[in-house]
């Protein structure tokens, strides 16, 4: 049983006023609003099975046969064009910006909850400024910066535009996962002659593990959904798998089948990292509000 | 393992793999990337590059040793990476599509290498064999081949012979567009579940703004004077726009503001639709095997009123960047991709539909490919009339029929397609539309008459 559905369960009080509160409508209502949200994704999910001519019919049709011509032709069947390349470049630029991302916000929040620096706010609110000018303001000085520092599609500079786009975000809600950590154990560890690497990484990081995952995981899926400066900075070598969906798009021609089966399957990493991370999830994103 | 091992060893690999990787800039990378024999392509994804290619490695680079890698984008993005690219120079793409509208201007600025000796000027390249309307149209004004095309086009009445034989129609093979207006209601009256006609109502200057101009020629507006006075609420201007948006929303397709090219293209093959006025190059997926319509297609000259012809001219061509530190590879790669050869390789592997043709004459002689391509006689002839100096009724101070050719044009032609998009949808009116469009455009014309 998962952390989470245990404590739930434990929890008679909570199952007591839910059990006082039923009522059908309720559900009916819940289960309406949860198919409306899916059900793009199900169409989605439906089209990449059908073949290209019955993909464009409008009204749609649901019931045509079902094929994996899309899938093959993702896989470059017809195009010969391989798409493992921008998959492991976004792999590379989520997964390493999100640890570049964790290593650097953790310190960042400490300094900010536990043991807050002179003008912590204006470091807050700092923070929180760089998110305040739209990133394609930012788009054309970097290409240029990075055409004159030799480092456009190249999948590193990628990974620290990442970083810094994603740092803010993760400080912020670092920030309030530490504030939740008890001051006693802090004070705990000093006692016992711990320093600040060892508090932060056995005492603060255990207790505030499932915030890291949220935040980690938060990190991860803005970095493997970013389109906008994957295709201002990259192109050959570098290119992400958002920009290659993209490529799918004709303009002569039929194409929504095969842009489905590929956002089918650009979006499974995520879907995956989502649920695995699904208990810490619940419990990060929960611990703010139960406060 | 103890705590602070377990992280000393996490951290450790971290950096580990980080160092192991910093030596790669991205997965693409193989071993040829960035070489000496390796050419990076930037295209639009339309059908005919995404067969060029599936076709590259195993001809091409097996040939030459020349690997080409290729980044294939929509036609708006591609525009805006190409542009991106070229204006800085930075010699990352060392070939691009570009169309007929982009080739005078980059030139002008220097952006492109020249190709009369590199492509041109090989003896089995056969420069002549090029129809002349586009050796023309990429030609810089000093004189210099800057482009080769891939693929071209005209436009063309693309009808359903066997609905108009049915109801008694005939299509003559040079309509006009009040002929063509009559058709559509016939056709609208007696067919209940078709539509008359179906033509690009979305905004852009290349969607509705594609057809949309040439009937602008041929109704005798133009965008701007010789004299640069801008012309876009003149009464013939606004004729044009009341003509087809009328046109569009009596006897045109459902939700006809949101639809272009591919959006047409399925309602012609769906027969949600009986005329369709755009690109012949829509003959060859039509003419495709898999095609439900293959065969009951019949192929007239664009409409006109007061020109005598009014087929538009736009072909994909191949420009070589500047920067680029490959011309040679990169020239030989534009050879080949235009080359007659190619031509016969696509027939062979994918058969003569599928060839990208509208380029060259001795295409249009292969008995194979007279008999793939229906529409082979009429885009012959609408290229060979199309004449982008001198389009309309009047002189004008820019080459091109279905655009401007000016580098504000793009901008200005999606500001305004996007009221024409509004009329359509019944939002706005003509006037009001052109209207606001006249005033953008003089600002433009007035940069030009100073």
């Amino acid at each position: 049983m998962s952390v989470a559905t245990k404590q739930l369960r434990l929890s008679p009080k909570r199952r007591l006023k839910n059990s006082g509160r039923r009522n059908p409508l309720v559900g009916l209502i819940a289960w309406i609003t949860a198919l409306l949200f899916v059900s793009p994704v199900l169409w989605m999910m439906i089209t990449s099975f059908h073949s290209e001519a019955d993909a464009a019919t409008n009204p749609p049709s649901f019931f045509a046969p079902l094929t994996l011509d899309a899938y093959a032709q993702f896989f470059g069947a017809a195009s010969g064009a391989n798409p493992w390349p921008p998959l492991i470049n976004s792999a590379m630029a989520s997964v390493f910006s999100t640890i570049l991302v964790l290593l650097l916000a953790m310190p960042a929040a400490y300094a900010l909850s536990i043991k807050p620096i002179k003008k912590w706010t204006d470091v807050l609110f700092f923070l929180l400024s760089t998110k305040m000018l739209p990133i394609v303001a930012a788009a054309l000085p970097l290409y240029i910066f990075a055409n004159f520092s030799g480092m456009l599609d190249n999948i590193w500079f990628l990974i620290i535009m990442y970083t810094s786009m994603n740092l803010p975000i993760a400080v912020w809600m670092m920030r309030s996962f530490l504030a939740e950590v008890p001051v006693e154990m802090l004070e705990a560890a000093q006692l016992d002659g711990a320093g600040l690497i060892r508090t932060l990484s056995q005492v603060v990081a255990p207790v505030a593990t499932p915030g890291i995952a949220a935040t980690g995981l938060i990190c991860f899926i803005f970095s493997w959904n970013e389109l906008l400066l994957a295709r201002v900075l990259t192109g050959v070598v570098s290119g992400t798998a958002p920009v290659f969906l993209t490529g799918f798009v004709s303009s002569q021609g039929l194409f929504l089948a095969q842009l489905c089966a590929a956002s089918v399957v650009v979006s499974l990493p995520v879907l995956i990292a989502g649920f695995a991370a699904q208990d810490k999830l619940v419990q990060g994103l929960s611990l703010g509000a139960v406060k | 393992m103890q705590p602070k091992t377990r992280f000393t060893a996490v951290a450790a690999s971290v950096i580990t793999l980080s160092v192991s990787l910093t030596g790669c800039a991205g997965a693409g990378g193989g071993p040829a990337q960035g070489g000496k024999d390796s050419i990076n392509v930037l295209m639009v994804n339309n059908p005919q590059m995404l067969d060029l290619q599936k076709l590259t490695a195993e001809h091409f680079t097996k040939e030459t040793g020349i690997t080409v890698n290729f980044t294939v984008m929509p036609e708006n993005d591609v525009r805006a990476k190409i542009t991106q690219e070229f204006s800085w120079q930075s010699g990352q793409y060392d070939v691009a599509s570009l169309s007929n509208y982009e080739i005078p201007f980059f030139a002008e600025n220097g952006w492109l290498a020249p190709l009369d000796e590199s492509v041109a000027g090989r003896a089995d390249f056969d420069q002549d064999d090029i129809l002349p309307a586009y050796t023309e149209s990429l030609t810089g004004t000093d004189g210099h081949l800057y482009g080769e095309p891939f693929y071209g086009e005209s436009s063309l009445t693309i009808y359903r012979k066997d609905l108009f034989e049915k109801h008694g129609l005939k299509m003559p093979d040079n309509p006009t567009w009040d002929e063509v207006a009559e058709l559509a209601e016939k056709i609208d009256e007696g067919e209940p579940d078709m539509k008359g006609i179906c033509l690009r109502g979305q905004p852009g200057w290349g969607q509705v703004f594609s057809p949309l101009t040439s009937v602008v020629n041929t109704f005798g507006g133009t965008w701007f004077d010789k004299d640069w006075n801008a012309q876009v609420n003149s009464p013939e201007f606004t004729q044009a726009v009341t003509f087809y948006t009328d046109l569009l929303r009596e006897h045109g397709e459902a939700g006809a503001a949101q639809a272009g090219f591919a959006e047409c293209l399925n309602n012609m093959v769906q027969s949600n639709t009986a005329m369709w006025y755009d690109a012949s190059s829509a003959g060859s997926i039509l003419e495709a095997d898999d095609s439900p319509v293959k065969g009951k297609l019949g192929y007239a000259q664009a409409p006109v009123k007061e020109t005598e012809h009014a087929g538009w001219l736009w072909t994909w061509s191949w420009g070589v960047q500047a920067a680029s530190e490959k011309q040679d590879a990169a020239s030989e790669f534009v050879a080949w991709a235009s080359s007659k050869e190619y031509e016969n390789l696509v027939a062979d592997e994918l058969g003569w539909a599928s060839v990208p043709a509208g380029k060259r004459s001795s295409t249009y002689e292969q008995p194979e490919y007279q008999k793939a391509a229906p529409f082979f006689d009429a885009e012959r002839e609408a290229i060979l009339n199309a004449d982008p100096k001198n389009p309309g009724v009047q002189e004008r101070p820019y080459v091109g029929i279905q655009f401007a050719g000016i580098p504000e044009f793009a901008d200005l032609g999606t500001f305004v397609s996007e009221d024409v998009s509004a009329v359509i949808a019944g939002k706005t009116s003509v006037e009001k539309a052109l209207d606001k469009g006249q005033k953008r455009a003089e600002r433009i014309a007035a940069t030009y008459r100073d």
